[in-house]
C-alpha cells in the first residue's frame, strides 16, 4: 500500500505531491530529498532506490531527471512498486508525448487525474493507458521536443538516421496531430545493449547482449498484430555450461539465454514458428526482452598500449577498430580511462586528417575522455597521449591505469543477429496500409577493456 | 497555462508572497462563483490550476475552501476534479466547512454518469472526517450494489476508507459481508481484486480484538478462495496479480498433488515480462515446495534464468530489486549458482549497491572450481578507481581465501596486493592476511616474509595497524626486526591516536618479550610506563595487569598472555540463521533489500496480514529488547479483553467454556463459569493483589515442603502471573543457564494441528492461559515456539518451555526448563492441558 506519491525536480521542488492514505508526514519530499542528496556524503555513494528513514519507506526510479518517489509503512514488494512507478511514468509520457520537467510542469493538472485513477487509497488501480483514456479530460499541452533532452532507449533514433520521423516517437496518444488527422503507424524497436569485457590481451572474457523488442502503436482500433522472429531462434541451452561457446560458434541460429514477454502476447504459435500474436494496448511498451551470452563478433575492438618514456613520463596509444560493415556508421562515441592519481599533465596526438575528435584530460579524476562522432565500419581510429608524472612511477604503471570503458550507439545494427521477418497488420480494408516502421540499434552496456 | 514556477520551496505558510496571492485568489474566487457568463468555467479552470499548484508546492490554501465549495456547482468534469482533489486534502483540517461539500458530494453520487458517481464517491470517502461518516454509508452502500464496475471498484475502497475513518460504522454496516459476497461473484477482475485488498486490510485491523476477525482473515486463505482467485488469475491486472499471489503463497495445501497443480497453473508467469509478477510467482514456489526437498532445488534451477532476464534487461532500480532477490537465494545455496557466477562480475559504471550485492554474491559462489577465475576477476576490481569497491574486493579475496582449502594461489594474489603500495589496498590486506594467519599457521612463513617489508610508517588506518602489529608480536621469533619496529612504533605512543592500536601494541611487545626478551626488555619497559600513563582506561588496566604479572611470576605472565594457540577454524557468521530464514520467508519485501527482517524497519499497526510471530530472531538478537516487551502488552490486553467477553459469551452459551479458564486453574475446576470471569477481571487489573494469595504456595516452595508429597496426592496449585514480562536477551540467558526440568512429548488434535494454519492463533491461544509466546518460526510442517509463564507469588519464578510441533505426525515435544524445578511438573501439566484445548474452540 502506498502512502504517498510524488514527483521531484532535480533540485528537489515538488512538481506533483499526492497524500493517498495520510500516515506518512507532509515533510516527507524534503526528507527524502535531503537523503538522497547526501547519500553517506563525502564517499559520493549514490542512493539505493529504496531506503527506510524513521519506518517510513521510500521508494524512487529516476525517468528523465525526474525523481519519482513512493512512500509506505508497510512491508510491501520492491519490485512491485519500482514497476508501477516506471509504469507511471511511461503513462505521463504517453499523454504527454514528452516527459522532462517542463512538460510535467504545464500538465500537472493532467498528470493528477491520471493519479486519481492509478491508485486509490494505495492500492494500484488501473495503468492501461487506453483504459485511462476515458477517466482523463484534460487536453495535454505539448511542449515542443525540439532541444530537450530525450528520454527512454527509443530517443537515440532522433539522433541518427534521416529516414526515421523524428519527432514521431514523441507523440501523444490523445492529442491530435497539428494538421488533424492522426497518422495511422507502428514503430518496433529492436534494441540491444551490449557487454563485452575484454582481458589484457584481447581476448573475451565475457560478453553478453540484452535485447528489448519496443512497440508504440498509434493504430485505431487496436488491430491484432503478427511478428515474425527467426525462424531458427532457440531459446534456452540445453545442459551444459551458458558460457560455452564451442557449441555456437560458427552456427547460424540466434539462441537466446532466456527472454520474457508483455501480457498482451500469445504464444500459441511461437514454438511452430517463433511469431508472437498481440493486440498492442496504446503507448509504449517492451513486446518481448531477451538476454543472450550467445558468442558474437563485437563491433569494436579496443587496445590500449602504456610504454614508458623515461622516469616521469608515459606515452599512452589508444587505438579503436570497427568490426562492422562499412554501410553502417556508430555515432556518440566516448572512450575513457582513468590514468594514475599522479599525472599532472597530458598531452594529446590525433592522426592526421582526423574530424570530428575531442580529446580532454578530466583533471578532477584524473581521466582520458576520447569523443568520436562517428566511426564508419571498418575504420580504426588512433589516440596517443603523453603523460607526465609528478612523482615517480611504481612497479607496474598497468596496474595504476585502466581500464578502458567505451560507450557508444549504432543505428541498424544489431549484435544478436535477432530480426524481425515481418509484421502483418490485421487489415481492417483493403486501403488500410499503415506506416511499419522496424527500427534496429545497438548501445554499449559495459564495454570495457583491461590493460 | 504554466503553474507558476516557485524558485524557492516555501514550507510555510506564512510565506508573504504566497499569502498576498492566495488572498487575491479568494477574491477572483468570489467574482466567479455567482457567474453563469460564457467563458466562466475556462477562467475558473484557470484560478483553479493555480490553487492546485500552490497546494503542490506547500502553500497552505486551506483558507480559500468555502469559495472552491461555491465555485464548484459545475458540470465541467476537470473542474469537478480539481475541488474533489482540493477539498480531499484539506477537509480533514477543516471539518465544519467539509460539511459544505457532503451535498454536492452525494448529489454527484447519484448522477446519471457512472464516473461522476465513482469520482464522487472516491472523493466522499477520502474526507477523512469522523462526524461526516453517517453521510458515507448510504452512497457506499449503494455503490457496492451499483450496476457499473467502475462504481463497484470505487465502493470497495472506499468501504477501507470508511474503515480507517471510523470502524464501528464500517462493521455495523456489514460491509465486510458484501465485500466478501462481491469478491466471489463479481464479474470484473479489478472490483474482485479491490474487495479482496480490502477484506485483507479491514480483518488484519480487526483481528488483534475479535475472533471473528481473525477467523475471517484465515477463511481468506481456505483452499475454495485461494483456487477461485487462481483460477482468475489472468483476468487480473499485472498489479492485483501480485496481491493476489502474495496470498497464494500462505496457503498451505494439503497434498502434493495441489502443489503440483498450482504450479504448473502459475509456471507462465514465471515468463512475464513484470518483475513484480515473476517475484511473486517464485514465493509461491519457493513457499510450496519448502518441505519437499527436490522440488525445491529445482524450483531454484527454474527461476534461476527468468531472473537474470529480469536482472539484466530492467532500469537500475529494478535491476537491484530483482538482484537483491537472487543475492538472497544464492547465499541460501551457493552450489546451485556456482556454474553461473560470470554473470555476478561487476560491470562497468553500475552503482556501488549493485557491486555490493554482486561481490557477496561471489564470494559465496567460489568453489573449487571457479575460485581462479573468481579471484582473478576480483584482483582487477582490487585496482579500481572506485575505493570503496576496491577495499570490498579485496576483502571478498580474503572470505575466499578463508572458505577454500586450497588457498595456496590465494595467498600469492593477496600478497601480490601488498606490493602495489596502494594505502587503502595495503591496509585491507593487512587485515587480511591477519586473519588468514590465525586460521592457516602453516602459511606464516610466507607472509611473514612480505609483511615484514611493510614500512608501519604507511599504514595509517587502525585496523590495518593493529593488525600489522598483532602480527609483529606473534610472529616475532620469525621477523629480525620484530623488536625494533615495535620498539619504534612504541617510541611514537603519544601520537598514536587509536586506542586499539595501542592495546594491541602492548600484547605484541610482550609477546615479543617472552621470545625475544633482550632485544625488547627496552621497548617493553617505554610500553608499560606509557601505558600506566595513558589516559585510556582501558590501555591502562591492561598495561598494570601486565605489570603485576610479571612482577608476580613471568612464566605465568607467558602462560596467561602467550599460550599456544589453535587455528581458527571458522569465523563467526554475522547474521544467525533464524534471521536468515526469517527474511527468506518474508521473500518479495523490502526485508530482503534491507537484509533485515520486517520487525526490525516497521511499525507493530503497520506489518502485513497474516505476518505472525514479530518477535523471533530477538532471541539471538535482542536489538529491539525494549520495544518488544511493550508490544507483548498490548497483545495482552487485547487478550484479555478478549478472552473475558468470550468467557461471557460462553456461559450464556453454556458451551465448553473450559478453553478459556486456565488462569485460574487452582486445582478447582469446577468454579463455576461467572466466578472465572471475575477472577480474570481482577487478575489483570490489580496484578498486587494477587501477592498474598500465592503467598502461601511462595513460602512453601521457599522452605520446599511437602511439595513432592502433595504432588502424589494433587497437583500443588499453581498459578501463573496473566502478564509476566520477560525481555528476550533474559529468555535466552535462562535458556542457557537453567538446566532441563522436564522434556516430554505428546499428540495434538486434529484440529489442533489444523488451526496451526495460522501459528498466531496458537500464540493467543496460550496467551489465554497466561502463557507467553517470546519467539516462534518455523515452516509446515515444523514449528518451533519459546514459551514462558511466571508464577504469581512472590517468588515470581519463570517457566520456560522450547516446543516443537510437527503438524504432519501431529505431535509435540516440550523441553521445560523452570527457576524453581520443583513446580515445573505441575507447569508442565497445565501447559499440556491448555495446548490440548488448542483448536477446539475454532
Amino acid at each position: 500500500m502506498i502512502s504517498q506519491f510524488f514527483v521531484l525536480s532535480q533540485r528537489g521542488d515538488n512538481i506533483v505531491f499526492r497524500d493517498y492514505r495520510g500516515e506518512v508526514q507532509k515533510g516527507s519530499a524534503e526528507i527524502f530529498f535531503r537523503k538522497v542528496k547526501f547519500w553517506k556524503g563525502d564517499e559520493g555513494e549514490e542512493a539505493p532506490p529504496v531506503f527506510n528513514v524513521d519506518g517510513v519507506n521510500y521508494i524512487h526510479v529516476k525517468v528523465a531527471g525526474l525523481l519519482f518517489v513512493a512512500t509506505t509503512r508497510v512491508n510491501i514488494s520492491p519490485s512491485l512498486i519500482l514497476e508501477l512507478l516506471q509504469r507511471i511514468a511511461r503513462v505521463i509520457k504517453d499523454y504527454l508525448g514528452v516527459l522532462n520537467e517542463d512538460s510535467l510542469r504545464k500538465n500537472f493538472v493532467l498528470v493528477y487525474e491520471l493519479l486519481d485513477e492509478v491508485i486509490d487509497f494505495g492500492y494500484p488501480q488501473t495503468t492501461s493507458t487506453e483504459v485511462l483514456k476515458s477517466y482523463v479530460f484534460n487536453e495535454p499541452i505539448v511542449v515542443d521536443a525540439g532541444r530537450l533532452p530525450p528520454l527512454g532507449p527509443a530517443a537515440m533514433f532522433m539522433q541518427g538516421t534521416k529516414r526515421m520521423p523524428g519527432t514521431a516517437v514523441t507523440k501523444s496518444v490523445v492529442a491530435n496531430e497539428p494538421g488533424g488527422r492522426k497518422r495511422e503507424e507502428i514503430f518496433v524497436d529492436i534494441i540491444e545493449k551490449i557487454s563485452v569485457t575484454f582481458s589484457s590481451s584481447g581476448y573475451i572474457l565475457t560478453s553478453e547482449i540484452d535485447g528489448t523488442i519496443q512497440m508504440k502503436s498509434y493504430l485505431t482500433g487496436n488491430p491484432e498484430i503478427r511478428l515474425a522472429l527467426n525462424e531458427d531462434l532457440t531459446i534456452g541451452r540445453g545442459g551444459g555450461s551458458i558460457y560455452d561457446y564451442a557449441s555456437s560458434a560458427g552456427g547460424g541460429a540466434v539462441i537466446l539465454d532466456d527472454c520474457n514477454f508483455h501480457e498482451s502476447v500469445h504464444l500459441d504459435s511461437f514454438d511452430l514458428d517463433r511469431t508472437l500474436t498481440l493486440v498492442p494496448p496504446d503507448g509504449e511498451f517492451s513486446v518481448m526482452n531477451y538476454r543472450t551470452t550467445q558468442e558474437f563478433k563485437p563491433p569494436f575492438r579496443v587496445n590500449a598500449f602504456i610504454e614508458e618514456a623515461g622516469a616521469f613520463k608515459a606515452e599512452v596509444t589508444l587505438k579503436v577498430r570497427a568490426d562492422f560493415a562499412s554501410s553502417v556508421t556508430a555515432n556518440t562515441i566516448l572512450i575513457s580511462m582513468p590514468f594514475p592519481a599522479y599525472t599532472t599533465r597530458v598531452s594529446f596526438e590525433l592522426e592526421p586528417g582526423a574530424v570530428g575528435n575531442t580529446t580532454d584530460f578530466k583533471e578532477s579524476n584524473k581521466r582520458l575522455e576520447w569523443g568520436l562522432k562517428k566511426i564508419v565500419g571498418g575504420s580504426e581510429h588512433t589516440l596517443r597521449a603523453k603523460l607526465t608524472f609528478s612523482q615517480e612511477f611504481h612497479v607496474n604503471i598497468t596496474r595504476e591505469a585502466g581500464p578502458v570503458s567505451m560507450t557508444f550507439t549504432i543505428p541498424m545494427y544489431n549484435a544478436s543477429r535477432l530480426q524481425v521477418r515481418y509484421l502483418q497488420i490485421a487489415k481492417k480494408s483493403k486501403t488500410y496500409n499503415p506506416y511499419r516502421w522496424v527500427r534496429y540499434v545497438s548501445q554499449a552496456n559495459s564495454y570495457v577493456a583491461r590493460l | 497555462m504554466a503553474p507558476p514556477v516557485q524558485p524557492h520551496r516555501s514550507a510555510s505558510p506564512s510565506q508573504p508572497s504566497g499569502k498576498g496571492e492566495v488572498s487575491d485568489l479568494k477574491l477572483q474566487l468570489r467574482q466567479l462563483a455567482g457567474s453563469r457568463a460564457p467563458g466562466t468555467d475556462d477562467s475558473k479552470r484557470e484560478l483553479f490550476k493555480k490553487v492546485i499548484s500552490y497546494m503542490t508546492i506547500g502553500i497552505d490554501v486551506s483558507s480559500l475552501f468555502s469559495e472552491m465549495v461555491m465555485c464548484s456547482a459545475t458540470s465541467d468534469v476537470v473542474l469537478k476534479k480539481m475541488c474533489y482533489l482540493y477539498v480531499g486534502n484539506y477537509a480533514k483540517g477543516n471539518p465544519d466547512l467539509a460539511l459544505l461539500t457532503i451535498n454536492f458530494l452525494q448529489k454527484d453520487c447519484r448522477d446519471e454518469d457512472p464516473m461522476i458517481r465513482g469520482l464522487a464517491l472516491r472523493s466522499l470517502c477520502s474526507l477523512r472526517v469522523a462526524n461526516l461518516v453517517e453521510y458515507l454509508v448510504g452512497p457506499l452502500g449503494s455503490g457496492l450494489k451499483d450496476s457499473n464496475s467502475y462504481v463497484r471498484m470505487v465502493a470497495a475502497i472506499g468501504v477501507v476508507k470508511l474503515h480507517h475513518i471510523s470502524a464501528a460504522t464500517c462493521i455495523d454496516a456489514d460491509f465486510p459481508s458484501l465485500l466478501k459476497s462481491l469478491m466471489l461473484n463479481d464479474p470484473d477482475a479489478q472490483v474482485v481484486a479491490n474487495c479482496l485488498f480490502a477484506l485483507q486490510e479491514i480483518w488484519n485491523l480487526e483481528a488483534g480484538s475479535s475472533e471473528e476477525a481473525s477467523r475471517e482473515r484465515e477463511a481468506l486463505l481456505s483452499k475454495p478462495i485461494v483456487y477461485y482467485l487462481l483460477n482468475r488469475i489472468k483476468e487480473f491486472s499485472e498489479w492485483a496479480q501480485c496481491l493476489v499471489l502474495d496470498l497464494v503463497s500462505k496457503y498451505l495445501p494439503s497434498d502434493s498433488n495441489e502443489i503440483f497443480d498450482m504450479m504448473n497453473l502459475l509456471e507462465d508467469r514465471l515468463q512475464h515480462a513484470n518483475s513484480a509478477v515473476v517475484l511473486a510467482t517464485i514465493k509461491v514456489f519457493l513457499h510450496l515446495t519448502l518441505s519437499m526437498t527436490d522440488v525445491h532445488q529445482q524450483v531454484y534451477e527454474r527461476i534461476k534464468a527468468p531472473l537474470l532476464t529480469l536482472v539484466s534487461t530492467g532500469s537500475p532500480e529494478l535491476s537491484y530489486a530483482v538482484l537483491s532477490h537472487l543475492h538472497l537465494l544464492v547465499m541460501r545455496a551457493p552450489m546451485l549458482f556456482s556454474s553461473d557466477f560470470k554473470h555476478f562480475y561487476c560491470q562497468y559504471g553500475q552503482p556501488s549497491y549493485v557491486k555490493k550485492l554482486k561481490l557477496e554474491m561471489l564470494t559465496a559462489v567460489a568453489n573449487e572450481n571457479n575460485t581462479y577465475e573468481i579471484v582473478t576477476e576480483l584482483c582487477e576490481y582490487a585496482a579500481n578507481v572506485d575505493v570503496p569497491i576496491a577495499r570490498e574486493s579485496i576483502r571478498a579475496v580474503g572470505k575466499i581465501a578463508l572458505q577454500q582449502y586450497d588457498v595456496n594461489a590465494i595467498v600469492d594474489r593477496l600478497l601480490q596486493f601488498l606490493e602495489m603500495e596502494k594505502d587503502y589496498v595495503t591496509a585491507e590486506t593487512l587485515v587480511l592476511v591477519k586473519d588468514l594467519l590465525r586460521k592457516y599457521p602453516q602459511w606464516s612463513h610466507d607472509c611473514i616474509a612480505v609483511v615484514g617489508n611493510i614500512s608501519s610508517k604507511n599504514v595509517q588506518e587502525p585496523k590495518a595497524k593493529a593488525a600489522l602489529i598483532w602480527m609483529l608480536g606473534e610472529y616475532s621469533q620469525d621477523m629480525s626486526d620484530a623488536p625494533y619496529i615495535l620498539e619504534s612504533i612504541v617510541d611514537n605512543w603519544e601520537d598514536e591516536v587509536s586506542a586499539e592500536v595501542r592495546l594491541h601494541l602492548l600484547t605484541a611487545v610482550l609477546k615479543c618479550f617472552f621470545r625475544r626478551p633482550p632485544e625488547t626488555q627496552k621497548a617493553l619497559g617505554a610500553a608499560l610506563a606509557a601505558g600506566l600513563a595513558d589516559s585510556h582506561q582501558d590501555v591502562h588496566d591492561r598495561a598494570l595487569f601486565y605489570y603485576r604479572l610479571l612482577q608476580y611470576d613471568v612464566a605465568v605472565a607467558e602462560r596467561v598472555v602467550d599460550p599456544p594457540k589453535q587455528a581458527v577454524s571458522v569465523f563467526a557468521d554475522t547474521q544467525s540463521s533464524e534471521i536468515k530464514d526469517r527474511i527468506f520467508d518474508e521473500f518479495n519485501s523490502l526485508s530482503v533489500l534491507y537484509q533485515k527482517p520486517s520487525y526490525m524497519f516497521t511499525d507493530k499497526e503497520h506489518r502485513g496480514p497474516f505476518e505472525f510471530s514479530e518477535e523471533l530472531g530477538n532471541l539471538s538478537l535482542g536489538a529491539e529488547s525494549e520495544e518488544i516487551p511493550a508490544q507483548r502488552y498490548d497483545a495482552n490486553d487485547n487478550d484479555l479483553l478478549l478472552s473475558t467477553s468470550e468467557k461471557e459469551e460462553n456461559r450464556v452459551l453454556s458451551t465448553n467454556g473450559s478453553a478459556y479458564s486456565a488462569p485460574d486453574y487452582d486445582g478447582s475446576l469446577s468454579l463455576a463459569p461467572a466466578q472465572s470471569v471475575s477472577e480474570t477481571t481482577t487478575s489483570t487489573q490489580i496484578l498486587p493483589t494477587y501477592a498474598p494469595q500465592g503467598a502461601s504456595s511462595g513460602i512453601d516452595d521457599l522452605l520446599g515442603l511437602g511439595l513432592p508429597a502433595s504432588a502424589s496426592s494433587a497437583p500443588p496449585p499453581l498459578k501463573l502471573n496473566a502478564k509476566p514480562a520477560l525481555d528476550p536477551p533474559t529468555f535466552q540467558r535462562k535458556w542457557g543457564q537453567l538446566p532441563l526440568s522436564l522434556s516430554q512429548e505428546c499428540s495434538i488434535s486434529p484440529r489442533g494441528v489444523a488451526a496451526l494454519t495460522t501459528p498466531q492463533a496458537l500464540l493467543r491461544h496460550m496467551q489465554g492461559h497466561s502463557i507467553q509466546c517470546i519467539a516462534s518460526g518455523g515452516q509446515s510442517p515444523n514449528f518451533k515456539f519459546f514459551f514462558f509463564a511466571q508464577k504469581a507469588d512472590q517468588s515470581a519464578s519463570f517457566f520456560l518451555v522450547e516446543c516443537i510441533i510437527n503438524t504432519s505426525s501431529a505431535k509435540a515435544q516440550m523441553k521445560v526448563k523452570a527457576d524453581d524445578g520443583a513446580s515445573s511438573e505441575a507447569f508442565l501439566s497445565l501447559f499440556r492441558s491448555a495446548l490440548s484445548e488448542f483448536g477446539m474452540s475454532q
